[in-house]
């Protein structure tokens, strides 16, 4: 017994609006459509619980952006009101309601962006039934929904447009841990009042952070907008329970099945195919690690880890080559990247995802071995936030831990070099003094931009990096 | 008053020139619009009308005094309220700001000998403290502006590195500008042969003008035109540092991490406009239940979700600051909050510095009113629709006239130089009624918003007391030519009318070069023209201008 659920929803025609900043691509003619759509429900009879559609605002339009909702969940709405302000390629309409009723559940936020036609909210027509929308809503997790961070540019690296998590469940609980940091001051009348400037608050929003939680470092202690992004940087204390399953899932597929992209899969090939307009080349070199397995053996028990060990290595030799620190993003100019943001891509149940550890030139090999844990942690969460997996300026690639000696990676579009690692083995080596010895070795490969990387510049990197390497000593100054 | 309207208005839209139907008996809004900007006619203008009105004989008592026809009588009359039966001057203006000095130029290009009295620097709050010296700092807000958007530029192919600001480059730039312009203006007037008179001027009795101390002038006609102060609330204490008004603010002494802006009209929104674009962070403070009052509330939504929201700004409406402290001993400034409506504590705000732009009040104390039996209302001397002062008995009071912001009939600097050549047809025997309907008013945010006449609401209101019918006609900027080549396509022209006979009610732009761009409709308004006639009319391509070609070809005129 599937109903027929039709939209209760239509924009008020006459109220062109421009966009605000984010402008969009292509133009047409404003043609207002209502949109429909046939839905199934389970079995219960529902039929009082109305979908709010993402309504086809103009010919060309395929998804809209949420620009802000007028009524807020469980407010009464009366026919011909209006609900949600929606942008579209032309304008912002309002767009109104055909039914009485109560807005039950927003099923997409505000900066959301739906597909035409899918379900942006719930309309119940009577209070009690409410709850039951609510409930639906929370089963149909919106599969259009994403955050408005997910619709990141084609210019980021590979995993910049792998959707975050559906952002009303994914709340970033900076709890106490933080706030023993906080400097009570005056303004905040004994803690009882947070003093935060207009921007750390939009911010504290975006990046859904616990302003009472943190603490300020601006004027007299107010919470200014670096605070409020250090916190939301900072380590999520509940993402330890969430023991993250091994990278490597379990073989139990159903073979032979077709099984579509997910956004994340989606997003990966976009940037895949994106990445064949940049005229790439590799160079390689193999780097003695005796004396960095050395170090690595030393400081293993402060928490160091290995992928720290290789960041911080290659965030020096970086310093010493900006231009293979840059970038190219629209083939006629590039971009000396003002800070080493190291990714290093991570596998993750379903994808690949590239963490950055920022600075990693300027940060000690402790604290940036800290912070990785807690990128991993909340990578495999799914908490990680935009900036902390779209802002790499370099990345690392590293299979070593599985045996691969050697392999090329592909180069993240929006950046200018990639590097592989392989994994470190005794190879038998000849030296200068005509002996054969026994030495630690592992090949990198480096992926690089053609266009403003040169293979002089890779061969003169590489030579750093593997003198580095090989006298480890200032990792950890 | 912050805003200027440009510089190049040669003729404010007031004046009748040729025989275009100009209603004069159009009446006055209702309630008086309380914008606040200014607008400054170009020194020096050749108004081409040559002086061959037929001069009206209803004034029988006033002859058409030429200077020539002007005796010495100085010091004659001290304290006897008896007029004086010949007079020093023709028309003295007590003022110089923008108001006085347009009644002055024209007065002189009618004939008439003017003096112009002005107790502290020509110029008045327009050019010295108002809309010159807020444009040039607004002027370098929007470079910043598209300097920062990276977005922006990079779609444009442009790359620009860092770009950066000297706080005192910026403040010497709008101060220079200020004594740009005031030299102009006084050279203006006195190489017309208009007497500067320094000194405060006051009403001594008909006829009278008391300047400084001790100096008695006669004159036939007199204009007040003492223009406004800030307007401080009750429990405000405005330090000048940290507490300010925009007199302060203009001088740009310093440039806060975060200011609290008192009051979100024109002054407010566009100081939030300076402040953000060279790094502050901004609080409004609005007593009514949202942000920009003032504004048609269809643009005021627009230009919050444009000018606001992405901006660094954060707002708390629907409440009084009822205490604001400067900040002292090393804390900060604190602002006490109530809710507008139940009297409530609601908040108490910490920032770094608080702008005091709640409006601006009438400077109109000293004058002398009590000579002439004038007692004014909250400050603003009354008028009537001529410009003619009342007094408490509610008659007119003879050969006085209040132009500009001291009568509050539109705060705006254009507005007072429009009523002031009003008062001079009036004097030369040519009666002439101001339609304050026509007057464009313009706020400069980046992009800049302008209107002229109604606002729907107001339009809708009008309609259903008089029963005719209203449409609205609206038109994007995203389908602009030239705004799209500018990349500045955000932008809504709002289109008010009467579908019956076509007549314009009010137009309201936000968008690339809004305040440019009313004019087209002001002046339609001024000369009642009607939208099928304007529909007619050809625009350049391609240009900004299109957006209101297509606006008066969208509007549909049944006849």
């Amino acid at each position: 017994m599937a109903h027929l659920l039709q939209t209760s929803f239509l924009p008020s025609s006459p109220c062109l609006r421009a966009n605000p900043d984010r402008s969009s691509s292509s133009t047409s003619s404003p043609m207002v459509q209502i949109s429909r759509r046939r839905s199934k429900t389970g079995g219960v009879v529902q039929a009082k619980i109305r979908e709010i559609f993402m309504p086809a605002l103009s010919s060309t339009m395929t998804e809209g952006k949420i620009v802000s909702w007028v009524k807020s969940e469980g407010e009464k709405l009366a026919k011909g009101e209006s609900v949600v302000v929606v942008e579209s390629d032309k304008a912002d309409m309002d767009v109104e309601t055909f039914y009485d009723g109560y807005l039950a559940a927003i099923m997409v936020e505000e900066g959301g962006v739906a597909a035409v036609g899918s379900a942006i909210a719930l309309l119940a027509e009577t209070e009690d039934e409410i709850e039951a929308a609510r409930s639906k809503a929370a089963g149909s997790s919106s599969s259009a929904s994403s955050s408005p961070a997910a619709a990141s540019t084609a210019a980021d690296p590979i995993p910049a447009e792998i959707t975050a998590p559906p952002a009303a469940s994914a709340p970033i609980a900076v709890t106490p841990v933080a706030k023993l940091a906080s400097a009570v001051h005056p303004a905040s009348d004994g803690g009882k009042r947070v003093v935060a400037s207009p921007y750390a608050k939009k911010l504290a929003k975006e990046l859904k952070v616990d302003l009472a939680a943190i603490a300020g470092s601006g004027p007299l202690g107010r919470i200014v907008a670096k605070d409020v992004e250090a916190a939301a940087a900072a380590p999520a204390p509940l993402a330890a329970t969430t023991a993250a399953p091994p990278p490597a899932a379990s073989p139990n597929v159903e073979l032979g099945t077709v099984v579509p992209f997910t956004t994340m899969q989606g997003a990966v090939s976009r940037n895949m195919l994106e990445s064949l307009s940049v005229p790439t080349f590799r160079v390689g070199y193999t780097i003695t690690t005796d004396a960095l397995d050395a170090l690595y053996k030393k400081i293993k028990s402060k928490g160091v880890t290995m992928t720290a060990l290789l960041a911080k290595a290659t965030a020096l030799a970086l310093a010493k080559h900006p231009v293979v620190n840059s970038s190219c993003r629209d083939g006629n100019s590039f971009t000396y990247n003002s800070s080493i943001n190291i990714a290093v891509a991570v596998a993750i149940d379903g994808g690949l995802i590239t963490p950055v550890l920022q600075d990693a030139d300027k940060s000690d090999i402790y604290s940036m071995s800290r912070k990785w844990k807690e990128l991993v942690d909340k990578a495999r969460a799914k908490q990680l936030q935009p900036h902390e997996y779209n802002t790499g300026t370099f990345t690392l690639s590293n299979l070593g831990m599985f045996g691969v000696d050697r392999f090329d990676a592909i180069l993240p579009p929006g950046t200018g070099a990639i590097m592989a690692v392989g994994a470190s083995q005794p190879t038998a080596v000849g030296t200068k003094d005509g002996r054969i010895g026994i030495k630690n070795q592992m090949q990198v490969n480096v992926t690089a931009d053609h266009r403003v990387i040169y293979g002089a510049d890779l061969a003169a990197f590489l030579q750093t990096l593997s003198k580095i390497i090989e006298d480890p000593k200032d990792l950890t100054f | 008053m912050q805003a200027s309207l440009s510089l190049s208005v040669s003729n404010p839209a007031a004046i009748p020139r040729s025989s275009h139907g100009f209603e004069s008996s159009i009446p006055f809004p209702s309630k008086p619009v309380n914008l606040r900007f200014c607008g400054l006619r170009r020194e020096a203008l050749g108004f081409s009308s040559a002086s061959t009105y037929p001069l009206s004989t209803s004034r029988s008592s006033r002859s058409v005094a030429r200077s020539n026809k002007v005796s010495a009588s100085l010091g004659s009359a001290n304290g006897s309220s008896s007029a004086p039966k010949s007079f020093d001057y023709d028309l003295i203006i007590i003022g110089a700001g923008v108001g006085g000095h347009g009644a002055a130029l024209h007065a002189v290009e009618k004939g008439l000998k003017t003096a112009i009295v002005e107790g502290d620097v020509v110029g008045g709050t327009c050019v010295n403290r108002g809309c010159v010296p807020s444009k040039a700092l607004l002027a370098v807000s929007g470079r910043m502006r598209e300097l920062q958007n990276e977005h922006h530029l990079k779609a444009l192919g442009l790359q620009v590195s860092a770009a950066g600001y000297d706080r005192q480059g910026v403040a010497d730039h709008a101060n220079n500008l200020a004594m740009k312009i005031r030299g102009n203006l006084t050279n203006s007037m006195k190489a017309l042969g208009v007497d500067i008179l320094t000194g405060f001027g006051a009403v001594l009795g008909p006829q009278k003008v008391k300047v400084g101390k001790d100096t008695v002038v006669t004159a036939k006609d007199i204009i007040i035109a003492t223009g406004s102060v800030p307007f401080v609330p009750k429990g405000i204490e405005v330090d000048g540092k940290t507490v300010i008004t925009s007199d302060h603010a203009l001088k740009l002494e310093f440039v806060p991490d975060w200011i609290a802006i008192v009051g979100s009209g024109y002054i407010g929104l566009e100081f939030s406009d300076v402040y953000t674009a060279l790094g502050s962070e901004v609080t409004f403070v609005e007593a009514l239940d949202q942000l920009m009052p003032g504004f048609d509330p269809e643009i005021g939504k627009l230009a919050q979700r444009v000018l606001i929201n992405p901006r660094k700004i954060d707002y708390h409406t629907g409440v009084f600051a009822t205490k604001i402290t400067p900040a002292k001993d090393g804390k900060p400034v604190t602002i006490e909050l109530i809710d507008a409506k139940t009297k409530e504590p609601k908040e108490t705000l910490e920032v770094d510095a608080a702008l005091i732009a709640t409006g601006r009040a009438p400077f109109t104390n000293g004058l002398g009113l009590e000579n002439i039996n004038v007692a004014t209302q909250r400050g603003f001397i009354p008028v009537d629709e001529r410009m003619r002062v009342i007094d408490s008995n509610g008659d007119l009071v003879p050969h006085l006239f209040c132009i500009g912001d001291a009568n509050g009939k539109m705060m705006l600097a254009h507005a007072a130089s429009a009523q002031g050549i009003s008062v001079v047809e009036q004097l030369t025997g040519r009666d002439h009624v101001l339609n304050h309907l026509s007057i464009p008013a313009a706020c400069f945010t980046h992009p800049e918003i302008s209107m002229v006449g109604l606002t729907e609401p107001q339009a809708r209101e009008k309609a259903e007391l008089e029963g005719f019918e209203v449409a609205v006609a609206k038109t994007s900027f995203k389908a602009n030519t030239k705004a799209l080549a500018e990349n500045e396509g955000e932008g809504l022209a709002k289109l008010i009318y009467r579908p019956d006979n076509g007549e314009i009610l009010g137009v309201h732009i936000f968008g690339l070069h809004a305040a440019d761009l009313i004019h087209e409709a002001s002046n339609a308004i001024a000369l009642g023209t009607r939208i099928q006639d304007l529909k007619l009319a050809v625009h350049a391509h391609p240009t900004l201008s299109e957006v209101l070609d297509e606006l008066f070809k969208s509007a549909k005129v049944s006849l």
